[in-house]
């Protein structure tokens, strides 16, 4: 090859090869464009990578369904998308209730929910009882949604990168972009690979999918959103018998819960700590999600606890994410701040990206994430 | 190092803790009391005496002496024993107590069923060192252990590992264990070390630096060799042969093959430092290749990258019992410099040097150790041996064929990204004991060297714990709103 990749120009640049950027990197490199996905470390190391694992639809905000749904049905091809299956289990997720009182909403969403195609049945009383024995009297009742599941981050990030990459798209890792600009015409970028000199590339689309460090490029176009570092706590137990049946959450939050094939139970809630940059999990919040884990599930009382970690991610005032074009400068498409729920997510923004790119629109109703949609709201100055 | 400023001057608002009750820790201590600071002192062991010096645990049902427990070492041993019993009344000595995790000022400790933070303003780690783990065919077989497992079932259970027991790999340890069990009465069938005889003669004249031990070396294998213990030197260890148990061991050595048999193999190839809970303090690492290792960074005081936070013994750099005497005293002299408090007078303590003296001492031992090294090099890129079905991780079952194979389809070059695509290092050891072995799988696999690959974060608990001791806290705190998530 006699031409370097100094002197080429991309039909699309991705920023960021979390699963939402390296899910979209494959989409667009699917559907025949020339991409290049820019990672600072390595692909899906940062919260794609190192999530929970929730796949999950329940639950979620009615802004968020026609998405989720479609995000869903690729999760069900993943193995003929990136090869391999990503540990995806159709496990189901059993939202759970403390209270009488949290059986209502439970209903309500279920009701709504069921305009969007999804299906769930809430359980209460002796039936809940007979039907979840393992679980502890901290729940009364909860609502089941079986088309959910659970998957291992750690494998489908980087497979999603490695499909683009087998589809032709040029994936740098350890590349962080140095500096963005639009000259009027096209995007102009320099990128710093850890080893070897500094690239520039020019691209007619920039996807800014960065996650937590987003505002760097949105920043730059004039348009930061109200967004700031979380850091979400998680833990694992030593292998256990097979008894959590479901991926759990828990009405009004607190802690969630699954049982991976090999056993180990993986639990998070609460927040760990961080810097912006890095993340570390908080023994003390360890200690208060095991008080609400064991309630829940009393088996865990009798485990041992083998790892506790966290990661960095964007949270936004509405906790839903930013996804869309730029309100200041064309052919710049933002997909970013997922306020910990992006992983199910994930796959389907990276079709709407691809939609956005090759059709300027998409069937997919996104106009509840618009970038501008805080323009009135106050901007905390805790914002990343 | 970066400039620091510890909080200084009065020492009632000082906590101070000591995690770990072997030499250093104990000398740290012992230091400290000197000079009117009563620390905390947390122990993971049910006795003082850390590994070296570990105490068989009182009312066992069986005693042996102090010369049959320690050796050459027992007037060291009962010098430490005794200096910590003469302790107990001035300091918080909490024997039985694991530190899992560690926040900016705070410690997380288990102890007694219960689990509880201990506030420091000034801590001294004091970890010591587990067995560096190398592992070959079979190692995941019932009958093999680490040497220092090896020792502790003799020093603390009084009962050997086998009927018939060869002792392999390379170190110093090798043959003091191999001789501690055959003086015991087991029956020691072999000693395989890695290491060639001559690279031990040629570091002969390094380790005459410190003479007596060189001499109990010697007289170490004199000993063996008198009893008709066989002693391989230069071998490549082959395959612990055998299906519910070990059978024998298999070794080459200049293409011949050989074999024994033996229903217990004790394998170690040195030791590695526990440098976990100084990751998990923020102190920063730097490779070492004396250790061959990642170690937090120190001054020749044992001062950290974090102000406060204090290095000795083994858990900071392999030396030795005796290093880590001075080295646990040097810690507590720059803890007490730092906090505006003289160093004290200590007339009655043997060897209780002033600081100047102590560096000087350590440095002395470094060039022994450098011989140490010469003469019981660890095997050269030992993972171009290991077949592809062999596992690594033998709590996630990761082979060693499964790493190469990520290294081959993802291009992997860096340990932790390894860790996250395949397991290894993420089961119940958390790669305390694997660790070493992917990142030289790692490394050859890659085309790398050794330092190259990085090393594994530390992440909390250092060793499992259970759940169950979490829950009795009160006054854990109620997950605020904002971060209840679903």
């Amino acid at each position: 090859m006699s031409e370097t990749l100094q002197t080429l120009h991309y039909d699309v640049v991705v920023a960021g090869g979390g699963l939402v950027g390296a899910s979209a990197a494959r989409a667009l490199a699917e559907r025949g464009l020339k991409v290049a996905l820019f990672e600072r470390r390595y692909c899906g190391a940062q919260a794609s990578g190192v999530n929970y694992g929730g796949v999950r639809c329940q639950g979620r905000p009615e802004v968020q369904l026609p998405l989720a749904m479609r995000a869903r049905r690729i999760w069900d091809r993943l193995p003929e998308l990136i090869g391999i299956d990503g540990e995806f289990v159709r496990s189901g997720h059993l939202r759970l209730a403390r209270r009488e009182s949290d059986l209502e909403p439970l209903d309500a969403w279920s009701a709504m929910a069921e305009n969007y195609g999804l299906s769930t049945t809430v359980f209460r009383g002796a039936e809940f009882r007979e039907r979840f024995p393992w679980l502890g009297e901290g729940a009364v009742g909860g609502s089941l949604c079986m088309s959910d599941g659970h998957a291992n981050p750690r494998l489908v990030s980087p497979a999603f990168a490695r499909a683009a990459r087998a589809l032709g798209a040029e994936v740098l890792e350890r590349t962080p972009i140095t500096s963005v600009t639009h000259d009027g015409v096209r995007f102009q970028l320099t990128a710093k690979p850890e080893t070897g000199d500094e690239l520039h590339v020019s691209c007619d689309w920039l996807l800014n999918t960065s996650g937590a460090w987003a505002n760097h490029i949105a920043g730059t176009f004039g348009e930061r959103a109200p967004m700031h570092a979380i850091y979400p706590n998680m833990w694992v137990t030593e292998p256990l018998p097979k008894f959590v049946g479901h991926n759990l959450g828990v009405y009004g939050g607190g802690v969630y819960a699954r049982q991976v094939e090999r056993g180990n139970c993986v639990i998070g809630g609460g927040r760990g700590t961080g810097d912006g940059e890095y993340a570390q999990p908080s023994a003390d919040t360890t200690r208060a999600v095991m008080r609400e884990a064991c309630a829940l599930l009393p088996a865990l009382r009798n485990a041992l606890l083998i790892r506790t970690w966290s990661g960095v991610e964007g949270e936004t005032p509405d906790d839903n994410p930013i996804i869309g074009m730029s309100r200041t400068t064309p052919r710049l498409v933002h997909a970013f701040g997922f306020s910990g729920g992006g992983f199910l997510l994930a796959p389907g923004v990276g079709e709407v990206l691809a939609d956005l790119v090759t059709q300027g629109e998409t069937a997919t109703p996104i106009d509840a994430f618009a970038v501008d949609r805080f323009a009135t709201a106050p901007v905390s100055h805790a914002e990343v | 190092m970066a400039e620091r400023t510890v909080n200084s001057g009065d020492t009632d608002v000082a906590n101070v803790v000591i995690v770990g009750a072997g030499p250093a820790g104990i000398r740290a201590a012992q230091t400290l009391v000197a000079a009117g600071v009563r620390p905390i002192v947390l122990d993971e062991n049910v006795r003082w005496g850390g590994q070296i010096y570990r105490q068989p645990p009182q009312g066992a049902g069986f005693a042996r002496s102090m010369q049959a427990l320690y050796g050459f070492e027992a007037a060291k041993a009962d010098a430490v024993h005794n200096a910590m019993a003469a302790l107990l009344p001035q300091v918080d000595y909490r024997p039985e107590t694991l530190v899992w995790a560690c926040d900016p000022q705070r410690l997380h400790t288990l102890h007694g069923g219960r689990e509880a933070p201990v506030a420091f303003t000034h801590l001294i780690i004091a970890s010591g060192a587990t067995d560096r783990v190398l592992p070959l065919p079979g190692w995941t077989l019932p009958g093999v252990y680490t040497l220092g497992g090896a020792q502790v079932a003799l020093k603390a259970q009084g009962c050997a590992i086998g009927e018939r027991v060869v002792f392999a790999g390379t170190g110093p340890l090798l043959y003091l264990v191999a001789y501690q069990y055959a003086k015991a009465g087991a029956n020691v069938v072999a000693v395989l070390d890695t290491s060639p005889f001559v690279e031990q003669a040629k570091a002969a004249p390094r380790l005459l630096s410190q003479p007596s031990t060189f001499a109990k070396g010697v007289y170490y294998l004199g000993w063996l060799r008198a009893r008709g213990v066989r002693v391989e030197y230069g071998v490549t260890l082959e395959n612990i042969d055998g299906t519910a148990g070990v059978r024998a061991i298999r070794w080459q050595r200049n293409g011949r093959e050989s074999s024994i048999e033996c229903d217990a193999v004790g394998l170690g190839f040195g030791l590695r430092p526990e440098t976990q809970l100084a990751d998990l303090a923020g102190c920063s690492f730097v490779f070492d290749d004396l250790n061959r290792c990642w170690l937090p960074e120190r001054d020749a005081a044992g001062r950290s990258s974090q102000p406060g936070i204090y290095l000795a013994g083994d858990g900071a750099g392999i030396a030795g019992a005796d290093a880590a005497e001075l080295a646990g005293r040097r810690a507590a002299l720059a803890l007490l410099e730092d906090l505006g408090v003289a160093a004290p007078s200590m007339p009655d303590v043997p060897h209780a040097w002033d600081a100047t003296t102590i560096e000087r001492k350590l440095a002395s031992i470094r060039r022994f150790r450098e011989g140490i090294e010469q003469a019981f090099a660890l095997p050269k890129d030992p993972a171009a041996q290991w077949p592809d079905d062999m596992l690594v991780c033998r709590c996630e079952e990761v082979s060693a064929g499964t790493l190469r194979d990520c290294v081959r389809q993802d291009g992997v070059t860096e340990i932790n990204r390894l860790k996250a695509l395949t397991r290894v290092g993420m089961g119940r050891c958390q790669g305390r004991m694997c660790g070493e072995a992917a990142c030289h799988v790692l490394a050859d696999a890659s085309g790398q060297t050794y330092a190259q690959v990085g090393r594994l974060r530390a992440q909390a608990p250092i060793k499992p714990i259970p759940i169950a001791p979490m829950l009795f806290d009160e006054h854990v705190a109620a997950i605020p709103e904002e971060a209840r998530d679903e």
